[in-house]
Formats: C-alpha cells, structure tokens, sequence
C-alpha cells in the first residue's frame, strides 16, 4: 500500500527512466529483429541494399502498412477485422473500373472514391458488431465473404488490365514526391503517422484504448462506446479501399481476386508489430513496423535464396514469438511493479 | 455551510422521485423517493439486496428506472447511458473499482476530460500534475505514470476517488468506497469529502459502517426489501433505531427445519486464510446439520467456500473432511471425496443453459452412466426422472433446455444435479437467490429433509430470515475472518446484525 508514509516516493534518475521505458516498449523488439535481419542479408548479399532493392520494398510495404494501420486501431479496441482483403478487392476493381470508363479524372478522385467504398463496407461491419450485438470475429468473416462475393458477380470474370487504364493513374505508384520519396510510401507513411498521432495525442485515440482495455469500465467512464466503435470500423474499411486504388495503381491489373487472402498478413503484421491481441495496449507505429518486417523477410529470404515456402513457417514462428513475448513483457512489468509497491 | 441546511431549500441538488426498477420478475427497487442538497452528505443504508447499488446504478445512468424520475437541481433528467449522467455533474465512485488496466494512472483520472494544447491534443505535462496534485490532496503517493493494472484494491479505490474529484463534479456518490481502505486512508477520504461538502456539492454515501456514517453524514435515507423506509437526520437516530430499522421484519414460519440426529463431523475447517481475502476461518459441519455463513457482501463468505471446494487455493490453514485431509485446489478430488457444490450464480456457474434438462442434471456422472464411454440416452434419463421428481421440478420435457425454466426450477436441477452424485456434504451458495418466495419455501424444505436424512450443509446466504429459519449454527463472517459462532438459540436478527457490521450486541 502507498499511503501513510509522509516522505515522497524516490524518483528515478532520468536516464534510468527513459532506459526502462525503452525496455519496456513493445517495438524495440521488431526494430532489433529487422536490424539483425538487414545486417545478414546484407552481408551474403550486399545487392540487398540497391536503390532498387530498397525501393520495392517500400513500396511493396506501404499498401501492407496502410491497411495495418486501421487493422491495428480495430485490435486496440478488442476487435478484428478479417473483411480488409476483401475491400481491397472491391476498391481496387471499382477504382479501376472508373479509371478506364473516364481516363480524364484526377488521382485524387481516386483517392477519394476508395476511401468512399471502403468506408461503406467498414460501416456495415460497425453496425453489424454494434447494433446486431455480434463478435466482430463472425461479422466480418461473413463481410469477407460477401464483399468478395459482390466484386465477383460484378466482375463476371473479367479483369480491367493495365493498358485501360490512364497513364496518370498508372506512373502514380512509381513517381517520387520530390523526386527521392514514392508516392505510395508518402502515403503510407501519412497515414501511419496520423493514425499513430490520434492514438496517442488525442481524446479519441485515448478513449479507443480504454475501450479494449475494459469494455465496461469505458463504457462507466461515460465514453460514447457504440461511436467510437462505428468510427474504428469505418476508418479500417477507409483504409483498406484506400489500399485498393493503391494496389490498382501498383499492379494495373485488377480482377476480382485482388487482395485474397491479405487479411491474415494484415493482422499478422499488427500483431507481430506489437498489438495485444486482446486489446488495450501496442502502437500503431508498431504496426507499421510489422509490415515492415514482413515485407522484408519475404525480400530477404529471396535474396537469400531461401525456398520461399519458408516464409510462411517464419511468419508463423514471428507471430507466436511476439505473444510470448507479450506475456514475458507482462509478467515482468508486473513483478517490477509488485516490487516498486513493497518499497513504499 | 457544514450544518443541514434548513428545511426551506427547495430544491435539492438531486432528487429520486418514487422510482422502481425490476428486473425480469424481481422488483429491486420500488417506489423509493429521497432527496440529496447541496452542502450535504448523505447516508443510503440497508441490508444486502435492500436495493442501494440498484439506486447507484440508475444514479449513474447504467439502468434506467421503470417508472419514476430523477431530477438534477429540480430539473427531471434522463439519463441514456453514463455520459448523460457525467455530464449533468455526477460522479460514481463503486463498490468495485472500474480502472483501465493499460492505461497509466493520469489518464484513468483525465479519462473524458483531459487536458487539451491548443492543437487539441492531450496535455501530457498537465494531466500528469493534475494527478500529482489530486493525490497530494488525498495525501497518498501513487505514481501517475504507472498503468492501473497491479494496483492493490486500495490503492485502485483511491484512484477512483481521485478521478471523482478532478471531474469536479456537484453530485458525489460513494458506494462502499471504504470497504477496502485503512483507518488512515479512510480519514483521507473524509476530509476531502467533508471539504467538498462544505464548497457546496452534494454526497450520497454508502456504507455498513455506522461510524463513519455519523462521523460524515447529516442525512440518512433506510432502504429494506427495494423499498424506502424513512428519511431522517443522523442526529435525530440512534444506531439502534437504524439497525431496527433496517432488518424490521417479522421472521415467518417459512423456514421448517426438522430436527435431525446430529452424527459424526464431516468437515472441519482450521485456521483457513487467503492473503487480503480471509484469515484464520475455522469451524466444522457434522452430518446431518445445516450450518449457515452470514455475513455483509464481500465479508468473504463464498471464497471461503470456494478455497474449501478447490475452486481457489488458500495459503494457510487445513481442511480435512471424513477425518481425512482434503487435498488443496482441486475440485475434482472434493467431487471424488464426496463434495458438493451449488454455486451462487447458477446462469454461469452451475448450469449449461442451452443444454437439456437430462444433460444437466447427470453432467457430473457422465462417466460414471456411460457405457463403455458411450452415453446413450436411457440411463440418463432414468437418472434424471428420478431426481427431478423427488425434487418436485416443475417442467414440460426432460429434452427441454433449462434456460425454459423458471428460476427456482432452474434451482431445483443444479441442486438435482449435484445430489445425483450422493455427496457427503452439499455447499449451496445463496441457494434461493432471485426465486420467489413459493419455490424458496421448497427448496427450504429440501435442504432440510436432505440433512435430517444425514447430509451436511453449509449454506451460504444473505438473507437473515432464511439464515435464522434454516439454520443449526450460524458462522458470522466480517472483513474476511470469522467474528460469531452463534447457536441456533442464541441467533436472532439483532445479534447476526450486529455482528456482521462490527458492533457490539447491545444489552
């Protein structure tokens, strides 16, 4: 107990402070293991490190990191979504379909048409989970299906391929902002810094927090619980249709399988990124780094000449080793803490 | 301004008016009115179950009352959830403490009302002086920057207080906020309180401890049975006229226990103990005697049991049962030996209620029925029949779900269930919880038959009428250890009262 002591607590010393907190973060881990990872890969093959090499990397990560960064914002709040590689699917094929219909609109429009599409289906799953009081687990397994579903009824079996598409739309994916930074992972790297700001620096993202932390006690804290949920499942369908036109962008040819089965990479990179599984903690930088990693795996194990079935098996170890990791981090923090109490 | 205000102020800060609530066919509240002024602090009393959380809980925008209103400085309010009532100025510190285990200790406190920067972001460096300066108001040193999670219920408790005061809210209410604290603690808090009494806001406080309801309130409100009493000044009662007041029933013949030879002991319990849920519980149960746990809400009566039973562990203490020691935490090896237990919540623990009535009454037995591991359907429900009829269970087919049934025949199958095991000793945790009252009078009459036929029970209750009517012994449980052990000649509403709440028999 803390109380009846009249002399104040001893304060910690700033550098062993900010020392325990680097420890105690969650993404040191991720940013050791892609350092180590690069430094190998490097040294067996120093290519790895091409302006080339380096830029397809980026860009193959900022489409990943995109949607990860609103599949991270649904697990803080002690959900998931599985729908995000089917909304990419949709967005992707109705961008495209736009784009070849009326090759004279802008990017932006685009842009915003994603975003549009995406936020639809993120809102059907927000009120379903809501409103029809069902774990968003089952919601947005059937939303995979069906939203997969309507673009392959609408697709017919036919794909939008790359030479109807307006050549603006297309150079979109490779062209630089300022000449050295793709647009893609401009993009990416806007909406994993906004995403992660909002987290962590306002009310919302605060309150976001508390929801997964403990429903009830957020929902006693008088937080508009049924808003917040709807806006979290809006923003990940946004994010994921915003992914769409980046993938159309990126690979010009669009059917109705685009993005199949990118659901399980999205939330294996928030998780490997850090994210508690059952909400409440992790960053959505994190996240982002996780997409990272994976995306740099996969690259490294080819430089590496590793049979690529491999990987799998190493995103499958990755994901276990972060939830063990979690539950160490945990079990630590909380004797560290026991330990602090005594001493009051 | 720390005097009652007199009776002239029209409008109180928050008003109750004749307001019910129920839940399915159990009336929790009915018909209770009271008023709480500005400037002072009120007392809510009453027994277990009176209906006091149910108050809060409306109060706090969880439950929305049937019939009634409440009105916020006389102006009707009504609140959609618990941001309504936060925003018309109320704050709720409950009986459990409601903290955001991932977040740090300034942000529970900020949550809703953070600081902002200009940019409308979170002022960090201000929340967390914020926090500093509350607990130097409470004079306690808890680190702000610490998650919640790991936090003692104490320290968890003043948090909430904490969180309480910095919403400055006008309305303050406090239910049990001292059940966890320290002496010193407790003085803390009163203070404060007293302080914010005195700057005008309005307090409603919930406590079982007569002394600090005289040493804050001016004002008591006596709650029995869902329904008001009486509104009174503390000055004008004694401690005594409010004891009264709130048992003030007559005990009914309801109760018909039959005499039963008393034979050999079955389970003796020693010096039992917990960390920070109970110590040193000692005392035994011979077959064929009903001995009842009493004791306030949270004095520890179900973990003792439950540490008993193996569905929790204990850290000192024994338990042999037959004259043989009973292995520690293992509920299976209590089954084998020839334990039962009827927990408290029967919906989660007791029954699956999707399944058949016949799949749950043999549950425990599954084993034991099947036929070289198959469970084919004959002899479960022979089984079944048999113990559903001895108990008089009213149902339409053994193939129903038990969640078709009533809650008192819902009972009658848990406790079906677990007497088709034949145990030695049957554990029922408040067995006639939410029943009416027809159906408790045969489950009363149950468990009675059962130990004149030489079973031992331990009942766990918090309703004194059936703890007096039913039971040969009473074990009375306070903060966790035993305070009485009281015959079934020495028990009466007065004396389990007094005992329960720490005072002393008054002769």
């Amino acid at each position: 107990m803390s109380a009846a002591s009249a002399t104040a607590p001893p304060t910690p010393s700033p550098v062993k402070r900010i020392v325990g907190a680097l420890i105690r973060t969650r993404e040191l881990g991720i940013i050791l293991a892609l350092a180590a990872l690069i430094c190998y890969t490097a040294a067996g093959n120093p290519r790895f490190l091409s302006g080339q090499s380096v830029r397809d990397i980026l860009l193959n990560t900022a489409i990943l990191a995109v949607m990860a960064a609103g599949q991270a914002v649904v697990v803080i709040t002690r959900n998931i979504d599985l729908s995000v590689g089917s909304v990419l699917g949709l967005s992707a094929f109705a961008v495209a379909t736009m784009m070849s219909a009326n090759p004279g609109l802008p990017m932006i429009v685009a842009i915003l048409a994603g975003l549009a599409i995406g936020g639809v289906a993120g809102l059907i799953n927000g009120v379903l989970v809501r409103f029809g009081r069902v774990p968003a687990l089952v919601v947005t397994l059937g939303t995979l299906y069906i939203f997969r579903g309507v673009t392959y009824s609408w697709a017919g079996g036919q794909q939008v391929n790359a030479d109807e598409l307006p050549r603006h739309f297309l150079t979109f994916a490779n062209d630089s902002f300022l000449g050295f930074l793709p647009w893609l992972v401009l993009i990416a790297l806007i909406v994993v810094g906004g995403v992660s700001v909002m987290m962590r620096n306002y009310r919302v993202g605060r309150e976001l927090y508390a929801m997964g932390s403990s429903p009830q006690a957020a929902e006693l804290a008088g937080i508009r619980v049924a808003r917040n949920l709807l806006g979290v499942f809006v923003l990940s369908g946004a994010l994921a249709g915003l992914a769409g036109v980046l993938f159309a962008a990126r690979f010009g040819t669009v059917d109705a399988a685009a993005g199949t089965g990118l659901e399980l990479n999205v939330v294996a990179a928030v998780v490997v990124g850090g994210v508690a599984v059952f909400g409440g903690s992790g960053t959505v930088w994190g996240a982002g780094l996780g997409a990272l990693l994976l995306t740099v795996i996969g690259s490294a194990l080819a430089v590496l000449d590793i049979n690529q079935f491999w990987q799998q098996a190493i995103v499958g170890a990755l994901i276990i080793a972060a939830i063990c990791a979690d539950r160490l981090v945990a079990v630590r923090i909380a004797r560290a803490l026991r330990k602090k109490d005594s001493h009051v | 301004m720390a005097a009652a205000p007199d009776e002239s102020s029209p409008i109180p800060a928050l008003e109750v008016r004749d307001v019910t609530k129920s839940f399915g066919a159990v009336a929790a509240v009915q018909g209770v009115s009271f008023p709480l002024y500005a400037g002072e602090a009120h007392a809510v009393v009453g027994e277990n179950g009176a209906g006091k959380s149910t108050i809060v809980k409306m109060l706090a925008g969880v439950y929305r009352p049937d019939t009634g209103t409440l009105a916020v400085n006389g102006v009707p309010a009504d609140f959609g959830g618990p941001a309504d009532a936060k925003a018309a100025g109320i704050a709720v510190i409950y009986q459990e403490p409601t903290l955001l285990p991932d977040l740090s200790v300034a942000e529970n406190i900020a949550m809703g009302n953070q600081p902002l920067t200009r940019l409308r972001q979170i002022d960090r460096r201000a929340m967390h002086a914020n926090a500093t300066r509350l607990f130097a108001r409470l004079g306690v040193h808890i680190d702000p920057d610490r998650p919640a999670r790991g936090l003692s219920i104490a320290d968890q408790q003043l948090v909430e207080i904490a969180k309480a005061l910095s919403s400055e809210a006008r309305i303050l209410i406090m239910d049990e906020p001292t059940a966890a604290l320290s002496g010193v603690e407790v003085e803390r808090l009163f203070t404060v309180a007293r302080a914010l009494r005195d700057e005008g806001a309005a307090i409603m406080f919930i406590s079982h401890r007569f002394e600090e309801i005289t040493a804050l309130c001016q004002r008591v409100t006596i709650m029995r049975d869902g329904r008001h009493v009486c509104t009174e000044l503390v000055a004008d009662l004694s401690v005594d006229d409010m004891i009264r007041r709130m048992v003030g029933r007559e005990l009914s013949a309801l109760f018909p226990k039959q005499d039963a030879v008393v034979g050999e002991t079955v389970l003796e319990v020693e010096g039992l103990g917990r960390e920070g849920v109970f110590r040193d519980i000692s005392f035994t149960v011979r077959a064929g005697e009903i001995v009842a746990l009493a004791g306030l809400v949270g004095a520890g009566r179900s973990e003792v049991m439950q540490a008993v039973f193996g569905v929790d562990t204990y850290d000192t203490g024994s338990v042999r049962f037959l004259g043989k020691p009973l292995r520690a935490g293992s509920p299976r090896a209590a089954m084998a030996a020839g334990m039962a237990l009827v927990p408290e919540d029967r919906r989660q623990q007791g029954l699956i209620m999707e399944l058949s009535v016949e799949r749950n009454v043999t549950l425990p037995r599954s084993r034991a029925l099947a036929r070289l591991g198959l469970l084919l359907g004959g002899s479960e429900r022979r089984e079944a029949r048999s113990w559903t009829q001895q108990l008089q269970t009213k149902l339409g087919r053994l193939s129903d779900p038990v969640g078709t049934l009533s809650g008192g025949n819902q009972q009658k199958v848990v406790l079906a269930k677990w007497l088709a095991t034949e145990p030695k000793l049957l554990i029922v945790d408040e067995p006639t919880r939410g029943i009416d009252v027809g159906t408790k009078a045969e489950v009363h009459r149950l468990m009675s038959s059962l130990a004149a036929r030489g079973l031992a029970v331990v009942m766990v209750s918090s309703e004194l009428p059936e703890v007096l009517g039913m039971a040969d012994r009473i074990v009375v449980l306070r903060e966790g250890h035993v305070v009485a052990q009281l015959t079934r000649e020495e028990a009466n509403q007065e004396s389990v009262m007094y005992a329960a709440m720490g005072q002393q028999v008054a002769t």
